[in-house]
């Protein structure tokens, strides 16, 4: 168990730098690389909840794909090389409080009412495994699996039916 | 976890990164000589017996040579990216099995560093992770010809990845696992290349393209992009590149090798199993021959056309092959399976010749 709190401390300071790394650096290409690393750090701790499927997806389709895909567009619109726009004047005093928020609700739910944390129970052994989640997927989360999938059909139809909008009407 | 599994491992881990870099090494002897033959020249053959210690001179020569960064470059980018193109390359390989369990010394070794239930899961993840060291290569080196190199290469990484994955879920779906060694114990009865031959043509195709190996180098076009995202880069770095690309190859035959060919399995290995890891070796061979012979013969093909290659062809192929293999499985007729398959697989090659052929008439 004391192993485990060490690895969670190193890999939340981790998580933690490259977080604020990437809101800080100047660079739109150094900032998504500081998110990749982001996305690998969150896969470490879903390791130590002992969920590998979600682990190793996430690493798949968040730093494999989607952040791939962000790379492609900041290097093919030259976006890292573009002048520093205007701060909006609101964001500061509105970023903050919501920050307070947050950090106050969560004081409450682990330290004031600790119920909640303390409720949940470890995990059965074959809770992450791939066959378990298919199980549950396709039997008690059909429904919201279905229509996720149709979801992302229409965002891909949609996609394909604006490119060729722009060609000048020829598709 | 007691301390002896843990120096298991490591000392697994470190005999494959040897066998591995030492595989690249004489990788790259072995395409040349091969490549020689194919074209009727001899090849390398002057350092030590038949050229054998060429490897060792390469080594050398690119230790000592100088080592560039242009002054416009992103510095720490530059350096970083060819050690993230060969770390992904070594690590895909710690899920693959290369033979059962041995013993040695009283203690029961499993001839693989991490069997774990989602083994082909990691595989993909861990691909899909390769392409930031080219893509950053690219792009750190502030030079067009290198950026477009980057570019093409994340563009076909991608598109190719989609029917390297479903090609994936085929072999899934017939070894009813996830887990890499029980993959290898499905194909006890037959291997799955028989049952599936269509997925292995399209995974065939797919990595040749993750890889970015003729017929699909143009990321590293000579002609065009003079040499592409590597374009800037030289001694050890440049080696660090061609190491990521010739290790790639050996990881990827591993992993064909395995999922397809059977893994370590072959006549007598159930009574011997030191046979298993040398049953790999051939396989691996035979699959990097064909490699090589893909690039001696084929010429490259062009940009667009490999893009509609990988969209239009491979990905719906491998939707249909996946869709196939289920219904197989499903009536419990298996072998309706490969048949139902290469007919999909002749009707996708006569798509393709066809349109072809249309676009040179119309010329």
């Amino acid at each position: 168990m004391t192993v485990d709190l060490i690895l969670f401390f190193i890999v939340a300071l981790v998580a933690i730098t490259t977080a604020l790394g990437m809101l800080l650096s100047r660079n739109a290409v150094y900032s998504a690389l500081f998110l990749v690393l982001n996305f690998a750090t969150v896969a470490v701790f879903y390791l130590l909840l002992a969920a590998p499927f979600i682990a190793i997806t996430q690493v798949t389709v968040y730093a494999g794909a989607i952040m791939v895909l962000f790379l492609f567009v900041i290097m093919l619109l030259g976006a890292d090389a573009l002048p520093e726009s205007k701060v909006l004047p609101w964001q500061k005093p509105l970023a903050v409080t919501l920050a307070l928020i947050l950090a106050l609700e969560s004081v409450y739910l682990l330290f004031i009412r600790q119920t909640a944390a303390g409720g949940i129970g470890a995990p059965n052994a074959e809770f992450g495994s791939p066959q378990a989640i298919g199980t549950m997927l396709f039997n008690q989360y059909l429904l919201p699996f279905e229509v996720t999938s149709i979801l992302l059909l229409v965002a891909m139809v949609g996609a394909i039916v604006l490119t060729k909008k722009q060609k000048g009407g020829q598709g | 976890m007691d301390s002896a599994l843990i120096w298991e491992i490591v000392i697994k881990s470190l005999v494959l990164i040897l066998v591995l870099l030492t595989g690249f090494a004489y990788l790259t002897y072995y395409e040349r000589r091969a490549l020689a033959r194919i074209q009727a020249r001899i090849g390398p053959n002057r350092a030590g017996p038949w050229g054998l210690l060429q490897p060792i001179a390469d080594a050398v020569k690119l230790i000592f040579k100088e080592e560039l960064i242009p002054a416009k470059a992103y510095k720490i980018v530059f350096i970083l990216a060819p050690i993230i193109t060969v770390v992904p390359a070594i690590v895909i390989t710690a899920v693959v099995p290369w033979g059962g369990t041995v013993i040695v010394g009283g203690r029961e070794i499993a001839l693989s560093i991490a069997d774990v239930n989602v083994g082909v899961l990691y595989i993909m993840s861990v691909a899909s992770i390769a392409v930031y060291g080219i893509v950053l290569a690219g792009w750190s080196s502030n030079n067009k010809y290198a950026m477009m190199g980057g570019l093409r290469s994340s563009a076909q990484m991608i598109s190719y990845e989609l029917a390297l994955g479903l090609s994936f879920v085929a072999v899934v779906l017939l070894g009813n696992s996830m887990q890499m060694s029980q993959i290898v114990d499905a194909q006890r009865g037959i291997w799955f290349i028989f049952l599936q031959p269509v997925g292995a043509v399209i995974f065939m195709i797919a990595t040749l393209a993750e890889v970015n190996r003729a017929p699909f180098d143009m990321p590293e076009a000579e002609q065009e992009l003079s040499s592409g995202y590597s374009v800037e880069y030289s001694g050890m770095k440049f080696a660090l590149f061609m190491m990521g690309e010739y290790t790639k190859m050996i990881s990827i035959s591993a992993i064909m090798a395995t999922i397809f060919l059977g893994g370590y399995l072959g006549p007598g290995v159930d009574r011997l199993p030191w046979l298993g890891p040398l049953y790999m070796f051939i396989k691996i061979f035979i699959l990097l021959f064909g490699m090589i012979w893909v690039r001696a013969t084929w010429p490259r093909i062009r940009y667009d056309r490999l893009m509609a290659f990988g969209w239009k062809v491979l990905l719906p192929l491998s939707l249909a092959v996946i869709f196939i293999t289920a219904l197989g499985i499903l009536l419990e007729q298996v072998w309706l399976i490969p048949i139902l398959s290469l007919i999909a697989g002749g009707v996708a090659v006569l798509m393709v010749n066809l349109s072809l052929r249309r676009k040179a008439y119309a010329r």
